[in-house]
């Protein structure tokens, strides 16, 4: 049994290979062939753009003129990419998770738990669902906050929430608090989240 | 086992001492760096970063991304290395493939090193847990906007598979020793686990199905390569300085076999109770489960070994690491089976706990572990005996003592902030109760530092003033106890 040539290939390409079946290939055909999932790209996402992002265009017209033209689904596709990889850049998503469970009320805090379909497009390439929760589960962020709340937090997170231990972001803005490129993108990305699903976010409830 | 390290026909050396000291140097720049790093990220959680945040690369989120990175592909595939290279050539009785081989496999590993660092500072990194070395492309795309270090990883890899499997293939008709399963296993595991990681989720598969790939991704690294190769070691380095054989050879296959079919299979239990269909969450975790009797198997195998000989905790640091980590691990797998239940995940997943756990795997288990190589390589690496015994000991109580602490004390945060969130408690109530926890969490790590520089202190110290080397004076005499 423990000879060269069983261990390279019962073990090493063997043993992965049942592994690779069951926990990955199995999962990946039963989600497409019992879900029947769409996948959508960046341009299908972004066909029309968010209210967030019209006001972002609306309050900070220079810094928005600079970087993004004008509001178009084009402009909205480049922001949104952009906001993800400064997401993953500065590697938000590993102190907020993006997925609310069927379990401990998660569904009263955030919102509706979350299925398999909303994931099927090109921002959640790879998927951002994270490992653990410093800060809150963001899979439902979108439009439960005003932009300025965002901008005020990103600043100075402290100011909003003075209980918060997440790192101040000054760079994504200037002296005066406009959003240069990366800054307009966080927050287009961050308004964006849980949109795909239909409804409306369901506001934080909380116990006072 | 005490064989000679020249080869009797040829008059050569076996083992090139001088690759090993390279990347035992190397692996231990690569620890320092991530424990640093882990130290500042955990100041962000007390308020006191001292780096400031009005730099975009010199970030609490960067600093986490250095520490993990570091420990996995920094700290232990160099610890790793150094290791091969002193026991494979040892066990199949011929050399590696090439010296030259050898230093270009190092330089070119330090270079990715020093490529995901830079990458990980300059938002390069990857979506993907354990696997954040820059894949080099904008997302999803083909479109280059840095150096793919992850195919480098994957050049990498072939070159050390290449290396060690030929040595491995020319003993292929000798009856092999339980570690030479797992690292000829290992390192084709190594490979095939990389590629699917790295490559799948990336372009192929988005969402849930790659969220199934990323959790097979993230318990493969650890269960393919990290346990087989830490296994493959205690099975040759204790012997080796006990004396005695391994109590059950029996137990061994058991444990190998076990290990090959099971391990693998439990890769989804990391994003449980999940968009991920619940058959396959099931199944991972009844694996999972199972996974635990088997490390009792290969635990029970280790204690047995020493059974009767247990002065040689006292005698020997190299043992005490071993032993030490044993226990670790042993706890670390029983939490494991506890923990992997939906009964537990619902209260700990997204909490410390999971972060504790983490911890004592790798810091508390694999670390030590390789600390006891390195106990048993650097004297014979410098020809030298330790400068110090008082910092040798400094060293494993400061890291015992911190690694337990940030153990229990990240656990029972855990459970606070999960229960606090279950009863929907105002988020930030969770942050002030998790508070003092963290304090504790930064106190470990002052300790774990310090008992790290102790080690670095003494190994340069070793290299430069040690007293001349005895080679009998590291083995546990037969008449022990």
């Amino acid at each position: 049994m423990e000879r060269f040539y069983t261990l390279v290939f019962v073990a090493g390409v063997g043993c992965f290979a049942i592994a690779f079946l069951l926990s990955m290939i199995f999962p990946w055909m039963s989600l497409y062939s019992y879900h029947g999932m769409d996948y959508h790209t960046l341009e299908q996402l972004a066909e029309k753009p968010s209210a967030e992002f019209v006001q972002l265009s609306e309050k900070f017209p220079a810094s928005f003129k600079e970087h993004y033209g004008t509001v178009s689904p084009e402009s909205y596709a480049k922001a949104l990419q952009r906001g993800r990889d400064v997401y993953v850049g500065q590697a938000c998503w590993h102190c907020h998770s993006q997925y609310v469970r069927v379990v401990s009320n998660e569904h009263v805090r955030w919102g509706a738990p979350s299925s398999a379909q909303e994931y099927q497009n090109a921002l959640n390439q790879p998927h951002l669902w994270g490992t653990r929760r410093v800060g809150p589960d963001l899979a439902r962020e979108g439009g439960k906050k005003t932009n300025d709340w965002h901008i005020a937090h990103f600043i100075n997170p402290k100011s909003v929430v003075p209980h918060s231990v997440m790192p101040p972001y000054p760079f994504y803005f200037d002296a005066q608090g406009i959003p240069n490129a990366d800054g307009i993108a966080l927050v287009t990305y961050l308004q964006w989240l849980g949109t795909v699903q239909a409804g409306i976010p369901v506001a934080e409830r909380v116990t006072p | 086992m005490s064989a000679s390290t020249t080869l009797a026909a040829h008059g050569e050396p076996l083992v090139n001492y001088r690759l090993i000291k390279a990347h035992i140097f190397a692996g231990a720049v690569a620890l320092s760096i991530s424990m640093i790093a882990g130290f500042l990220y955990s100041l962000q959680f007390v308020g006191y970063f001292p780096l400031g945040h009005d730099n975009w690369m010199l970030t609490p989120g960067h600093m986490r991304l250095l520490h993990t990175n570091m420990a996995a592909y920094g700290w232990l595939v160099n610890g790793f290395t150094a290791m091969l290279y002193y026991v494979v050539p040892r066990l199949t009785g011929h050399k590696v493939l090439s010296d030259k081989l050898g230093g270009l496999i190092f330089a070119a590993w330090q270079l990715i090193l020093a490529l995901s660092i830079f990458g990980y500072l300059t938002d390069k990194a990857q979506a993907i847990e354990w696997g954040e070395t820059p894949t080099g492309f904008r997302p999803g795309t083909f479109e280059m906007n840095y150096v793919p270090v992850d195919l480098l990883v994957v050049v990498g890899a072939v070159l050390v598979i290449v290396q060690f499997m030929v040595p491995i293939f020319k003993a292929r008709d000798q009856k092999f020793y339980v570690t030479l399963w797992y690292f000829t296993a290992g390192l084709v595991w190594l490979a095939l686990t990389y590629l699917m990681g790295n490559i799948m989720p990336e372009w192929m598969l988005p969402g849930a199905a790659g969220a199934a790939t990323t959790g097979l991704f993230i318990h493969d690294l650890v269960g393919l390569y990290v346990t087989p190769m830490g296994w493959g070691l205690m099975y040759f380095f204790v012997p080796l300085i006990l004396r005695r054989p391994i109590w059950s050879h029996s137990l061994s296959v058991i444990g190998f076999w076990a290990l090959a079919f099971f391990y693998p299979l439990g890769g989804v239990h990391h994003f449980l109770i999940s968009p991920i269909p619940d058959y396959v969450e099931f199944g991972a975790i009844t694996t999972t489960i199972a996974i635990e009797v088997v490390v009792t198997t290969v635990v029970v195998n280790f204690f047995m070994t020493l059974r009767g000989r247990w002065s040689a905790l006292r005698t020997s640091m190299a043992i005490r690491w071993f032993y030490v980590g044993a226990v670790f691990y042993f706890i670390t797998c029983l939490q494991c089976a506890f923990q992997v239940t939906w009964l537990f995940q619902r209260v700990i997943h997204f909490t410390d706990w999971v972060v504790g756990h983490a911890h004592l795997i790798m810091f508390g288990v694999f670390t030590f572990w390789l600390f006891g190589v390195i106990e048993w390589l650097w004297p014979r690496v410098c020809k030298r005996e330790w400068y110090s015994q008082t910092l040798r000991g400094w060293h494993f109580w400061l890291w015992s003592v911190g690694v337990m602490i940030m153990f229990f004390d990240l656990m029972i945060a855990g459970l606070v902030h999960g229960f606090m969130q279950r009863d929907l408690n105002d988020w930030s109530d969770i942050l002030r109760m998790s508070e003092p926890f963290w304090w504790v969490r930064a106190f470990s790590g002052v300790m774990i530092l310090v008992g790290l520089f102790c080690a670095l202190y003494n190994m340069y110290m070793t290299a430069k003033a040690g007293a001349a080397y005895q080679e009998d004076k590291h083995y546990i005499p037969a008449n022990a106890d």
